[in-house]
Formats: structure tokens, sequence, C-alpha cells
């Protein structure tokens, strides 16, 4: 299916690319640079993305709870999270006396860096992709999962009883929900026949998956939703924080950049599922088309790729920020039993129908 | 480096031992619990209080009759006027002295107004200790407008003293009954955001049903009083066994319930917010004109012996002991505040229960510290 677009990321990159190639000759040399620039403006992204979204969650909250949020550093408080990221970098990285000071400084880095290591196979436009991964699902799931090794680290070391319940409610929550999640992805591999991330959105040209799916389609995603929300740690299943009864969980001794490291893990992770949502679930960055409508969807096509991506993405995030504004918290042992007992069963009837659905060619 | 001792951490038993608070967000104040925990599950709690302790019975020796009652705001900061009008009370039985019926009126329309302020009060809190924060803030919204009339009729917002023996510190404002009105109104329209938010979600039920059961025998025998009492069955509203001020000519319900769990709790007092609402209004349109205080000498003393006089407070029943030796201070002072033995019943409460049931369970106690240590 051929999809005009008027400016693309992708050919951003190759004229890049060819300007690179005329500087240096040597394959060596050109190969590390671009690496180390795709590094630097993949950091940079990730940077203004979670200020972007600290900045939206603030808004969101403030919207559902009455009040203005902040609107005095900048043009409508946009640099207020500008100021507090100054603050945190000038705030002391204190380490507890009694903690285990190497864990204590590898765990916030372990967090972050893997949630970073999962942005690389998501395609972000049309032919823009860090990665183009033949293993892509594979990949994000097994990634993602290294997670819950940084948190459990971060409540041991902190030698603080708080941290160490709040780590081994972590421990727990992530690797039941581990389950769900990849099953609710399984899903979309039986219908796509592809692990690739890029293959799953071209699989998706026809029609998104979610309207092509039917019912268990539907449910899947929903399960997807509702499970990567408590994987990484949001309310209403922020069992590991749990401010009111756990003072802030396994974060509760960190401080400076230290907790920074976390709060950007967690936005990162925020991306990352509502992206690869978006991405399985929603098409990725291909635009919405209604069959036979010609001249609709020929409008749709001139919407860049890449706000599409973004588009769907952000309505994601919206709903699960709406989670945590509106809902109270799940006790403990109610938040293994809704896994256990609800979530896991019904996605397991749930793939087996997207199997027989897949045999039987019941999907658009 | 110091070393590590490990019964710090774990007893002989296998349990885990930790300190709740006294700096914690959800003790609501400066209450330390030591809980000995098997996993999550909560085998034993023991309150540990005197943290805010600051002797106000004693102090009140050295007080004059109308001095001691000011420091009554600092005891209960959620229902000042009621701890004030407890005190009134008992210095008026002293002196065999009544309010005017102006003074009755206002009182007990104030004394409501404290009710459904504190009881809003609560409601944040409860939604913000069982992890939904936005309910925190729809409480305030109307709180806040309760808190407006309240400074513009005693100039204070808090700690606020208005309630003195003989009647009130000064007249109603002229503004007083527009205004109570108009936060009825807003009161009574805001109720469905409340229910909607909090009451009916799923998550909530199954986090305060069959939590923190609280029998019969046991709010007895442990002397819990108040809406606690009442959601576990036990009729015990003061306003209606022993009406004082205007309670003895309005019409409204005693809530009970018999279900004992924070469920029952929550329940209870989110209808006695609404019959706070009609009681305000079966008196805000008839305030009998007439004197706002009876004249008293400029120096009060009380007849000698002993009185006690009882109020219902948000959070239960609070007595007022006074001993007196004929001289113009209190010989001896005792305040029988409802915290203190709600608090009592905790530990049977939150046996066996999750940590993030023990948190449900302090919230729909509704513990105010100070006023369980004074």
């Amino acid at each position: 299916m051929n999809i005009p677009l008027l400016y693309s990321l992708s050919g951003l990159a190759r004229t890049i690319h060819i300007w690179l190639a005329g500087l240096i000759s040597n394959e060596m040399l050109l190969l590390t640079t671009e690496m180390v620039i795709m590094g630097i403006s993949l950091i940079a992204f990730l940077v203004l993305l979670c200020f972007f979204l600290g900045y939206m969650e603030r808004r969101v909250a403030a919207f559902m709870e009455i009040r203005l949020g902040p609107n005095r550093v900048g043009p409508k408080g946009t640099l207020q999270i500008v100021a507090d990221t100054v603050k945190l970098l000038l705030k002391e990285g204190l380490t507890p006396d009694l903690s285990d000071k190497f864990l204590f400084n590898l765990a916030p880095l372990i967090v972050v860096i893997t949630s970073m290591l999962v942005i690389a196979p998501i395609a972000f436009a049309k032919d823009f992709q860090l990665w183009d991964i033949n293993i892509g699902v594979l990949y994000v799931s097994s990634v993602s999962s290294i997670a819950v090794i940084g948190i459990l680290m971060a409540g041991w070391a902190s030698n603080n009883k708080y941290s160490l319940l709040g780590a081994m409610r972590s421990g727990a929550q992530i690797v039941s929900y581990e389950l769900s999640v990849g099953l609710s992805l399984i899903s979309i591999v039986i219908l796509s026949g592809s692990l690739s991330l890029s293959d799953i959105v071209y699989s998706q040209s026809n029609g998104w998956w979610i309207f092509k799916g039917h019912i268990p389609i539907i449910i899947s995603f929903v399960i997807f939703v509702v499970a990567s929300t408590a994987e990484i740690n949001r309310a209403p299943f922020d069992m590991a924080e749990a401010d009111q009864e756990l003072t802030g969980g396994f974060n509760t001794e960190y401080a400076g950049m230290k907790f920074a490291m976390f709060l950007l893990s967690e936005y990162i992770n925020l991306f990352v599922v509502s992206a690869i949502a978006a991405t399985i679930f929603l098409g990725g960055w291909m635009p919405f088309h209604i069959g036979g409508w010609e001249s609709f969807n020929h409008i749709m096509d001139y919407i860049p790729s890449f706000f599409w991506f973004m588009g769907k993405t952000f309505f994601i995030i919206f709903i699960i920020m709406w989670f945590r504004w509106t809902f109270p918290r799940l006790r403990v042992d109610q938040l293994l039993s809704l896994e256990w007992k609800y979530l896991l069963p019904i996605s397991m009837v749930n793939t087996i129908l997207i199997t027989v659905m897949a045999i039987m060619g019941w999907h658009f | 480096m110091r070393s590590l001792i490990a019964e710090d951490y774990v007893t002989p038993e296998g349990e885990f031992v930790i300190n709740m608070g006294p700096q914690h967000p959800s003790t609501h104040g400066v209450l330390h619990l030591k809980l000995w925990l098997n996993g999550e599950t909560v085998n034993k709690v023991e309150p540990h209080l005197g943290y805010i302790h600051r002797s106000i019975e004693k102090m009140s020796e050295n007080l004059s009759y109308r001095n001691f009652i000011f420091a009554t705001s600092r005891m209960d900061y959620l229902a000042a006027h009621i701890n004030n009008e407890a005190c009134a009370l008992t210095v008026e039985k002293g002196l065999g002295i009544e309010a005017p019926p102006r003074a009755k009126y206002v009182r007990t329309i104030i004394s409501e107004l404290t009710r459904l302020s504190s009881h809003q009060l609560w409601w944040g809190c409860t939604g913000l200790d069982l992890g939904a924060v936005t309910p925190f803030f729809y409480a305030f919204r109307e709180r806040e407008a309760i808190m407006e009339i309240m400074e513009e009729t005693c100039g204070a917002r808090l700690t606020q003293n208005y309630m003195v023996p003989g009647g009130l510190m000064v007249d109603i404002h002229p503004n007083f009954q527009k205004r109570v009105k108009e936060v009825l109104t807003l009161i009574k329209k805001n109720f469905n955001e409340y229910d909607e938010i909090l009451t009916g979600n799923v998550i909530f039920e199954n986090r305060t049903k069959e939590v923190g059961y609280l029998s019969k025998e046991d709010a007895i025998s442990y002397g819990v009083t108040g809406p606690t009492a009442r959601a576990s069955g036990v009729s015990c509203d003061i306003r209606k066994w022993f009406p004082y001020s205007a309670y003895d000519q309005v019409q409204f319900n005693e809530i009970l319930d018999t279900g004992g769990d924070c469920y029952a709790r929550y329940m209870v007092r989110m209808h006695e917010m609404r019959e706070s609402v009609s009681i305000i209004e079966q008196l805000i349109d008839n305030i009998p004109e007439g004197d706002y205080q009876t004249k008293t000498k400029a120096v009060l003393k009380l007849p000698k012996g002993e009185f006690y006089q009882r109020v219902e407070t948000p959070r239960g029943e609070l007595g007022v002991y006074i001993v007196s030796d004929g001289a113009a201070s209190p010989y001896r002072i005792k305040y029988r505040s409802p915290g203190f033995s709600n608090l009592s019943a905790l530990p049977v409460m939150a046996k066996g229960g999750k940590i993030g049931d023990l948190v449900a369970i302090m919230a729909t106690i509704d513990l105010v510290i100070p006023d369980i240590d004074r």
C-alpha cells in the first residue's frame, strides 16, 4: 500500500546519513558516529518526553482535581518541571549509612537503563526505527522484566523495612502481571504471524487489529492496558510505592538524581507500554482509514506518521493517568488474586479463541 | 560502621517488627504504632502515645473558668466549636444558668456545621489513605465554604473560640443565615459527586467491606463511641440520649448500621452528613431573636462539687468532668475524649488483616491525634 508522506522522519534520517557519508569515508567511523548521534538524540528525546509527561501528569491531575496545576514558572507553567529538575540535580545524592552502597547506587541505573533499552525496537514513524529486530515483541517483554531486579535491589540495599516490603510486593506483582502482558502480546503475534514490531504495524495497513480482531482482541487490549499499568507500578497498582502504607516503598531512601532516575524510568516505562499498545493494537504509525471513504482516507494520509503514532500513544497515556487520579489503590492480596484468578484465566481462554480465529480465518 | 541487631528486625518467632509512625503519612499525626508482621499480615498492633502531650488538663487547673475553654480548641482541632460547647455547658451547669434560646440555636447550627466540615475532611483523608488523591480536593471545596462562614462568625478558621459560658462570644454576622443556606445548597448538590468518585467504586468496596470487623460486644467493652460504635450497632448518639442545646427541638435520625466493618463506618458517616444538613435546615430559619449571652459575673466561681457534661463530637462522646473546690479555677479537670477509646479498639480490628487494611481501619475510625493525647 502506498502511503504518501509530505515530510517523514525516515527521509530526515536518510539525508543525515548521506551527508555524513560524504564527510566520513571510513565505514567503521561512520557507523560509530551515527550510533553516537543516535544515542544522544534518543536520550535528549527521552528527557524532553519525560519533561512533557511530568507536565502532562500534573495538568491532568489538576484537571481531575478541580485545581489549576503548575502555572507560574514559564508560560502556562511549562518550565516548572525544568525548575524541579534543577532542584533534584542540586540536591545531595545521599547514601544511607547502613545501606549496601554499591547495590544502592547501582539500582537506579539498572532501572533506568532497562526502560531505555526497550525503546529500541519501537517504530516511531514510517520506516523510522532504531533497531528493526525480527523478535521485537520477545525482546520488549524480556528486557522490560529486568527492571524488577533493579527494584528488588533498591529495596534490599536501602536497609529500610518499608523499602524491603515495597520491593517484595513489587517483585510478586511484576512477575505475576508479566504473564498477562505476554499472553496479550501473543494474541497479536498469532494473528499477524510475526514477532517483528514493524511487520505487526504493516499487517495493520488494511485496518487496526482492534477493529479487525473482533471482541477477543478488544479483551486482550483491555487486559494489556490493565496488566501493563500494574507492571509499571502505577496507581491503582502502585503497591511498591504505596505512600500511605509504605511511605514510598523501594524509593523511600533515595534523594536527588538517584530518585530522579526512578522517576525518569517510571515515565519512560509509561511511554513504552503505551507505545507498544499503540503499535500492536492501534496500528502504530498507520493512519486511520475507513473502507470506501477515499477522500477521507487521503486526508488522513497527509497527517505525518509520527503524529499518528504519538497521538495514539498519548491517548493511552491519558487513560493510564486517568486511572491513577480516580481509583483507590488495591490491597496486595487483591492485586495478586486479580491477576491469578481473573486476568490470567481470561487471557488463556482468549488466546485459545484467537488461535481458533486465526486458523479459521475469522478475522478481516 | 554500626552493626545491625537482628532483634530490631525479626522476633525469635519470625515476626517482622515495624514502627509505623510517629512520622507516617497515614497515622494522621504523631501516632506511633508498633507492628508485628508475618509477611504482609498484621499479627499484633501496639499504639504508643505521648508524642503530642501538652497536659491541657493540668494546665486548666491554673486557668480561670473563662480561659480554660480556649485550650480545648487545640484538642480535637477539627471540632473546636464542639469542644468549647462541652466546656461551656459544664460551667453553665455548675453556675446553674442556661444560655438564651438564640445562643442555643446558633450553638446547634455551628456544631452541625463543624460536624459537616469534620466529616468532609475525614472523607477526603479516607480516600487519600486508600490511595485515591482526588476525593481530598472535592472534600476541601465544601469544607472551604464552611471555613469561610466560621471565619466570618468568630474570626478563626481552625482553632475557633466562639462558645463561652453563658452563650456566645459575639452575635452572629448579618450574612450568617444567607451564607449557611448557600453552603447547604452546594453540599447537597455535591453529595452525588462524593458517591460517584468513592462510594460506588469497586476497588473501594473491596478495600473496605469485611475489613476491620468490630463486634457490638467489643465496641461496648472498649468504650467505643460515635460513628465507629454506631456502625457496630451500638446506639450511642448523645444528641438523642442526652439532648443539649437545641437538639431536643429538631427531628433527626440516629444512623445505625450492623456491619461493623470499614464500609459500615464509612456509610454511617456519609449518612450523618445528610442528617446534619437536615438539622441545620430545620434551625436556620427559626433562630429566635433576643440576647446571645446570659449576663454572668466578671469572675466565675463554681460551687464546691463535681460536674459532668457530655456532647457528641464528630468522633464520638466527649465528656468534661470538673471538680471544683469553690475557687476561680477548677480543682481538677478530666476530658473523656472519644479518640482515645476508639483507638483502644484498633488492635482488635487490625489483627489478622494486611497493612493496607490497617490503614483503612485507621482512616475509618477517624483518628485525631491531639484529641487522643491531650
